[in-house]
């Protein structure tokens, strides 16, 4: 890799930047509630007054694609609804992150028939899932703290048109 | 008008028509067949039986005991505080009924319900296509012989009209 | 009615959803505008068909109740004791009394919660973020009595076919005196903030009305139904469970329109808090807990001294099953042990405990109910909630089907948006309170 050690220099830099653009991402989390089901009411309850979302920087919700960076889907996804699903991933700007809320997400949950999707992850990639029939907004709440440590140290795509 | 006095009326004006009625005075249950089913709807709907409130419709797969689907409508009268079934057998083959979207506003969706569901043929629906199911799905998933896990190709991509 | 582009006629097709802002579920509504006004529209819905009914074909009788939570997602209790008493319908049995004032306890939280939900996501729509807050907060309190009692917040599967799952909590009264305090304020302050607020007013005045005939021509009941004012509620016309003890009103609207649906299920909340001073004050009291002197005994040691004799002090039960120990358990289940489970100390200690306990749960034996039928309805949140159960003597239901009041309600929704502007669906598809599962099942 070209980076390794060609200038001490660039390293302490880009390695900073990381760090301050991690530091940056984690704490302001724009995202979409792709709600459908039931987990829908503990995710009212988790972005309300008693289990504040505000508090993690992610409260404010974006309600379009474009301008969303955290695709949070909550609730049962059909058959039906899966293209609908890629599509307003597929529309979503990079960095964009996954979360899966709730089993139905997860793997499918207690549907396991001819209309529900078997887990989210055989259409998108997720980042962090969220189990429980509905979780707790407690449990809603260390699934953003695991999604924020991971922003925090995964390799930020900052350095555009340059792929290592 | 009591439920005996119901049957043996709706027995009068209709004669032949109705194969079974038994009321246990909570609930009246009327089998009847295929072809008296809109004169009979109709009459239940007008005074003085009133049953304007159609509750429910739906449709059960008897096809391996009796050989048949059976059609059952609940109908409630808000003056009489009265519910009734009426129940219809349609043949396991190419199921077909009359519609009733003229005479209920709600029994266009529900009949639609039943033909994604059971492939129930509704004559004289206004717009009769599947409602729960996506366009594209073969089947009938609630008749006995679709199996529960049976996995089908996802729908195409884009929602566009 | 399907849509089609009508290139000649200048008008444009949009849509709105299925994954839309609403917060209501996934429904897809395409308009044909012309300008801002809706010329037609199409609906479409299953976009959470989830099998419900072809799964519960898949299920014994008693397996199949959480996923009757899952239908009416804001008021899951209503949906388990529909299911419970169109069970005991069929079978013939009757719940004890102090399970029957439980089920009306918990039924009227869930009525309660319910409402919150719709009026509080119908204010948020029309702009009023802050009625969202209140009301969510108010939820809080009530979630916090039903989670005393059966340990979960939303999707509880307390009420089992027989009575329910467990006695109240011991504290549960200071919880409960709480909720309905809090949401007494919570609803003077809405009221205050939305029912005279001009805003408000014109979003929701003269639209999306609906005509008595109408609706009882599409199907409505419940609120929706009432507040075109026909007099309708299924708690007063065929009276269950223990509702005719209780002293509530039932409030009826006048126009039909968005205002007398919020209306209504703004004085509905009021009616239920009553039902549940009411239910709180007249439970029958609790059965005490036999105070021995012995201390309980592990649920190990108690099988390896059944072996010996017959007389075993109290066992030392899991949290779990807390609420449900022998004592009080003649209180919450009727006693009939083909079709309710045997308390678990004598599971542990008694020969025929555990031979009802093995019965119960075996494949191919458990709730055998008689060959027939039966359709029982109970008042949901959004109407006639109606459970048809065809049974053909084994361990699974033949045809279990759901008369879902949202299914009928929202199939007026064309005729109630043609016409209108864009704005005005979402004041209108919020006051019908749709809720998905129950809608696509």
């Amino acid at each position: 890799m070209r980076r390794a050690g060609r200038h001490m220099s660039e390293n302490y830099l880009t390695t900073k930047i990381e760090d301050a653009l991690g530091w940056a991402r984690k704490f302001s989390l724009f995202h979409y509630p792709f709600i459908t089901a039931c987990c829908g009411m503990e995710y009212m309850s988790t972005a309300c007054a008693h289990f504040d979302l505000d508090r993690f920087g992610a409260g404010l919700t974006r309600f379009s694609p474009r301008q969303a960076d955290l695709l949070l889907v909550v609730g049962t996804i059909t058959m039906k609804l899966a293209p609908v699903l890629r599509t307003v991933y597929d529309q979503m700007a990079e960095p964009k992150w996954v979360v899966a809320f709730g089993t139905c997400t997860v793997s499918g949950g207690i549907y396991d028939n001819y209309a529900v999707v078997q887990g989210i992850d055989t259409i998108i990639p997720v980042d962090v899932y969220i189990p429980g029939c509905p979780p707790r907004p407690e449990t809603v709440l260390d699934g953003f703290l695991k999604l924020q440590e991971k922003i925090r140290n995964q390799k930020q795509e900052w350095r555009w048109g340059r792929k290592d | 008008m009591g439920p005996k006095g119901l049957i043996g009326d709706l027995e009068k004006r209709f004669p032949g028509e109705i194969i079974e009625a038994s009321g246990d005075g909570e609930d009246l249950v009327l089998v009847i067949l295929p072809d008296a089913l809109l004169r009979i709807m109709g009459s239940l709907k007008e005074p003085p039986y009133s049953f304007k409130l159609l509750l429910d419709l739906t449709c059960v797969d008897f096809r391996r005991d009796a050989g048949a689907f059976e059609m059952v409508y609940h109908l409630y009268s808000l003056d009489a505080n009265g519910r009734v079934r009426v129940k219809v057998r349609l043949p396991a083959e190419s199921p077909s009924l009359e519609s009733l979207a003229d005479l209920w506003r709600n029994a266009n969706w529900l009949e639609r319900e039943v033909y994604d569901m059971f492939g129930v043929v509704f004559r004289g629906h206004p717009d009769l296509k599947r409602i729960l199911m996506y366009d594209g799905f073969e089947g009938f998933p609630l008749r006995k012989d679709y199996p529960l896990r049976r996995r089908q190709p996802k729908a195409a991509k884009g929602n566009a009209p | 009615m399907t849509l089609e582009p009508r290139p000649e006629r200048n008008t444009m097709l949009l849509n709105l959803g299925p994954s839309h802002p609403a917060m209501h579920g996934t429904v897809r509504i395409m308009v044909e505008l012309e300008g801002e006004r809706i010329l037609n529209s199409e609906v479409e819905i299953g976009y959470l068909h989830r099998g419900f009914e072809k799964t519960c074909e898949n299920r014994t009788y008693f397996n199949l109740l959480p996923y009757t939570d899952r239908l009416n997602y804001v008021s899951p209790l209503i949906n388990n004791a529909g299911y419970a008493l169109a069970m005991e319908k069929l079978l013939g049995i009757e719940a004890p009394e102090r399970a029957q004032y439980i089920r009306v306890l918990m039924c009227e939280l869930s009525r309660i919660s319910d409402h919150l939900t719709s009026v509080a996501a119908m204010g948020m729509e029309c702009g009023a973020f802050t009625v969202f807050l209140y009301m969510m907060k108010a939820r809080e309190y009530i979630w916090d009595v039903i989670e005393f009692t059966t340990g979960a917040r939303m999707t509880a599967s307390y009420i089992r076919i027989g009575g329910v799952r467990a006695d109240l909590h011991p504290d549960y009264r200071a919880a409960l005196e709480k909720a309905v305090r809090e949401t007494r304020k919570v609803l003077k302050d809405v009221h205050g903030l939305l029912d005279k607020n001009k805003i408000f007013l014109d979003r929701t005045k003269g639209l999306g009305a609906l005509t008595p005939e109408e609706a009882i021509s599409y199907g409505w009941t419940g609120p929706c139904l009432r507040s075109t004012g026909v007099r309708y509620d299924v708690r007063k016309s065929r009276p269950y469970l223990v509702y005719d003890r209780m002293d509530f009103d039932v409030p009826l609207g006048a126009n039909g329109d968005n205002y007398d649906r919020y209306m209504v299920r703004m004085m509905e909340l009021d009616q239920s808090l009553r039902i549940v001073e009411q239910t709180a004050a007249a439970l029958p009291p609790r059965a005490p807990i036999a105070a021995g002197d012995r201390r309980p005994v592990e649920p190990s040691e108690a099988i390896r001294l059944s072996k010996g004799q017959r007389v075993i002090g109290p066992v030392r039960l899991s949290p779990n099953l807390e609420g449900s120990e022998k004592d009080v358990y003649g209180d919450i289940q009727a006693a009939d042990r083909r079709w309710t489970l045997p308390p678990k100390e004598d599971t542990y200690t008694t020969m025929e405990g555990l031979i009802n306990h093995f019965l119960f749960f075996m494949k191919g034996r458990g709730i055998r109910p008689p060959k027939g039928e039966v359709y029982f309805s109970v008042e949901g949140g959004n109407g006639e909630l109606g459970y048809y159960i065809v049974s053909d003597g084994t361990d699974r239901p033949y045809r279990l089907h759901l008369r879902a009041p949202c299914f009928h309600i929202v199939s007026a929704l064309e005729h109630l948006i043609k016409g209108r502007y864009v704005a005005d669906v979402i004041p209108t598809f919020g006051s019908l309170n749709m809720i998905g599962g129950e809608l696509d099942r």
